[in-house]
């Protein structure tokens, strides 16, 4: 068994530990860069969409407070190309769209229903009696309550720090962005204020005063991620290249 | 051949040698109470969780307690703290014999492995309450735990490959491949999906390095490998192993050993983009990963084979021994799942599956069926060995134990086959007159009777976990329940009792 004819005999392997871990890591390799190394080279990978643009202060803190709670445990962000799942949820999701997601939060279950495009669908009221108790608005729900967040303060007081953060590893704040990341927070909660500057940063952004607190709240940053989700690309210009083929 | 020696050539009989070298054992007996007491947190964790899902007001309504922080607590429990535990244990304790050699950096090393370990456990799992996580699934620890755990795991492998290095047998034994295969991939893997730039120096919060479509893609390249190579590879170490030495028969075949080796490793890592089938992810790496899904099916049942057949000859020691019949079942769900597995990984297929509990059944007729199953064989042939018993306290407890954990399975995973294609079959229907049928929130108050059966598959499994407990306890404390024993021919016996 140990003599291969052709002169070639595992039984080398077998007798040389760092042959075995090389050749190992060879082999557990290959796979990995194959799939991996070509979706940061390859063009195509993100088709470039108009709209899409990083979060706003506020929005990103929501966002923190969504992987915070483990909301993708039972909601995606991702819509198939599939005719119930478009009629469901809205126009199939694009890679672009969770461009600015890190981490993404495409989720592998649907205990709830997807959120990708769950922004404007409901009202922001509708969002923060949902979160306090899920089962006051639908009975049948079983997700669990959130009321705590509501007057909970959103600590807010690093966001600049994390635009920086988020602007190493590729989210393009400007510097503008950033200086004005604690003020543009105070400014999406507040409708009767100055929100020309912060409109003009972060085209779309729903501002309101979410749970009617003074301060803003953590459940206050969640409503504005949830209200922006999917609103970012306009689907009546948008016009794939591959559907026009 | 005698039972002793194996088709490589290495031997797993600890008894001819014994005299020259003194094993290291401490330590292991830490590891194996640290899987036991794991594992039945993390199966109280996930049936709790279960019933959550029946019984939404078992939220509490507080932070700590809600299912979103909870679930990770978890699958980190059983997989990294229970499997661990488990694959700590078994890989250095048969390390040692397949060597002929004690532990490299000696018992010291090892305990001081087994307490960062743990402690890590212990903080991930804190930290998971108090709402500290990456967002990744399987992966929520964040950047300075990850640190934590890389030291750890390095040290593991130091310890681990210097044992095989240093070797007093000729031939490095098919289970250490395995346990090599996992241990090196694992830390590429945890490394390639940790890769973050945190916030600020003294808080926890990171964001990951990649996002959207390539972090989708470096996630499951490593999640699905967290499958392949800690719950797969270390665990068929554990069978290369275990279930021979159970058996006292040979490996069933040397050159299927090899075979299932190189491409079970080479395969697996491709597999990762079939939970992102549809998804905005390219089409390309979409196919890729079908392909090798499908391919890596014979790998899987290539050493389902070899963990069987190596039963050739003592098929009738499954009628008295339910230790080993704890190992043979473990190798059959392995079977089973490897082949639900890469059918769910065919893209129309997955266009049903995908989203629905038929996922979370499939993971979990591996894990439990599997996982679960091969650790419970190897930790009752351990302890009484550790412990130095001649025996298990009782093998008609094993018996029970068995029995309950499988009915347990067999509730949970046709609940969640049925429930999760009624899920897909419901989000896609359409009425007569073309609108879609069902609501979303229909289709949950339809899962509510299997949320509340897949609960009760998971109380028979924790049951039964406690059964295992008990036995090990009383076996360690050296008592020998009076019982009838299984003895070989059972109708024969009966008619001498009569």
């Amino acid at each position: 068994m140990a003599q291969d004819k052709k002169g070639f005999s595992h039984d080398l392997i077998e007798r040389n530990t760092l042959l075995l871990i090389v050749l190992v890591l060879i082999t557990v390799s290959i796979g990995g860069l194959v799939q991996i190394v070509p979706l940061f080279t390859i063009e195509s990978t993100i088709e470039k969409v108009e709209g899409v643009r990083p979060y706003s202060p506020l929005e990103l803190a929501g966002q923190n407070i969504y992987f915070r709670e483990g909301c993708y445990n039972c909601h995606s962000q991702q819509i198939r190309p599939f005719r119930d799942e478009v009629e469901r949820y809205g126009h199939y999701s694009l890679a672009a769209e969770s461009m600015y997601d890190h981490p993404f939060q495409w989720g592998s279950k649907r205990t709830g229903p997807d959120l990708a495009r769950v922004g404007g669908k409901y009202s922001n009221d509708w969002q923060v009696a949902h979160l306090v108790n899920p089962r006051a608005v639908v009975p049948e729900s079983i997700m669990p309550t959130y009321g705590w967040m509501k007057d909970r303060p959103l600590s807010y007081g690093d966001i600049a720090d994390h635009l920086k953060t988020l602007k190493i590893v590729g989210v393009p704040y400007t510097d503008e962005q950033i200086a004005n990341a604690k003020a543009d927070v105070e400014a999406q909660k507040n409708p009767e204020g100055d929100t020309a500057g912060l409109m003009k940063r972060y085209p779309k952004a729903v501002v309101a005063n979410f749970t009617g607190n003074k301060t803003v709240t953590e459940m206050d940053a969640l409503v504005a991620y949830l209200q922006v989700l999917g609103t970012m690309v306009d689907f009546t210009k948008y016009q794939s290249k591959q559907l026009q083929q | 051949m005698t039972s002793a020696t194996l088709t490589s050539g290495a031997t797993l009989g600890s008894q001819r040698v014994s005299e020259d070298v003194r094993y290291h054992e401490d330590a292991i007996r830490l590891f194996v109470i640290a899987a036991v007491f794991w594992g039945v947190v993390g199966f109280l964790a996930g049936t709790f969780i279960a019933l959550q899902l029946a019984f939404p007001a078992l939220n509490l309504g507080l932070e700590w307690t809600s299912f979103g922080r909870l679930r990770p607590v978890h699958t980190s429990a059983v997989i990294f703290a229970f499997g661990g535990n488990v694959l700590f244990a078994t890989s250095l304790y048969s390390v040692q014999r397949t060597c002929r050699q004690h532990l490299f950096g000696g018992e010291g090393l090892a305990k001081f492995i087994f307490w960062n370990y743990n402690v890590f456990i212990v903080l991930a799992a804190l930290s998971y309450v108090l709402g500290y996580t990456q967002g990744k699934e399987y992966a929520e620890p964040e950047w300075i735990l990850d640190l934590y755990l890389t030291v750890t795991w390095v040290l593991y492998a130091v310890q681990f490959i210097g044992t095989v290095m240093t070797r007093r047998e000729s031939h490095i034994y098919v289970a250490n491949w395995f346990f090599m295969a996992f241990i090196l991939t694992v830390a590429i893997l945890h490394i390639g999906n940790n890769v973050n730039v945190p916030v600020s120096l003294f808080g926890m919060k990171s964001y990951t390095f990649v996002s959207g479509v390539q972090s989708a893609m470096v996630q499951w390249w490593y999640g699905h490998n967290a499958v392949g190579f800690f719950l797969t590879a270390g665990f068929l170490g554990i069978m290369y192993y275990f279930v021979p030495k159970r058996a006292e028969r040979p490996v069933y075949s040397y050159r299927l050993s090899i075979v299932h080796f190189w491409t079970l490793i080479f395969l697996y890592i491709w597999a990762g983009p079939h939970h992102l089938h549809y998804t905005s992810l390219p089409d390309w790496a979409q196919t890729l990963g079908m392909t090798f899904s499908v391919m890596l099916w014979m790998p899987s049942w290539g050493g389902m084979i070899n963990g069987i057949m190596t039963l050739s000859g003592a098929w009738d020691k499954l009628r008295t021994d339910p230790v080993l019949r704890f190992l043979v079942t473990s190798v059959a769900f392995y079977g089973m799942s490897t082949f639900e597995g890469p059918l769910m990984s065919v893209k129309p297929v997955n266009a049903l599956s995908h989203y629905t509990d038929w996922t979370v059944g499939h993971v979990h007729s591996g894990a439990l069926g599997w996982v679960a199953f091969v650790s419970f064989g190897a930790i009752y042939f351990l302890v009484p060995v550790l412990w130095k018993r001649s025996q298990l306290y009782s093998m008609r407890l094993v018996s029970y134990h068995f029995w309950t954990a499988t009915i347990g399975i067999v509730l949970y995973i046709t609940a969640m086959w049925v429930s999760g294609i009624m899920q897909g079959l419901m989000w896609r229907a359409y009425d007569n007159l073309g609108f879609l049928q069902y609501s979303f929130v229909e289709t949950v108050a339809a899962m509510h009777p299997f949320y509340v059966i897949r609960a009760m598959g998971g109380v028979l499994f924790l049951t039964g976990a406690l059964i295992m407990v008990y036995n090990l306890w009383r076996t360690a404390k050296g008592d020998v329940r009076i019982e009838k024993p299984y003895v070989t021919t059972p109708h024969k016996a009966t008619v001498g009792a009569a």
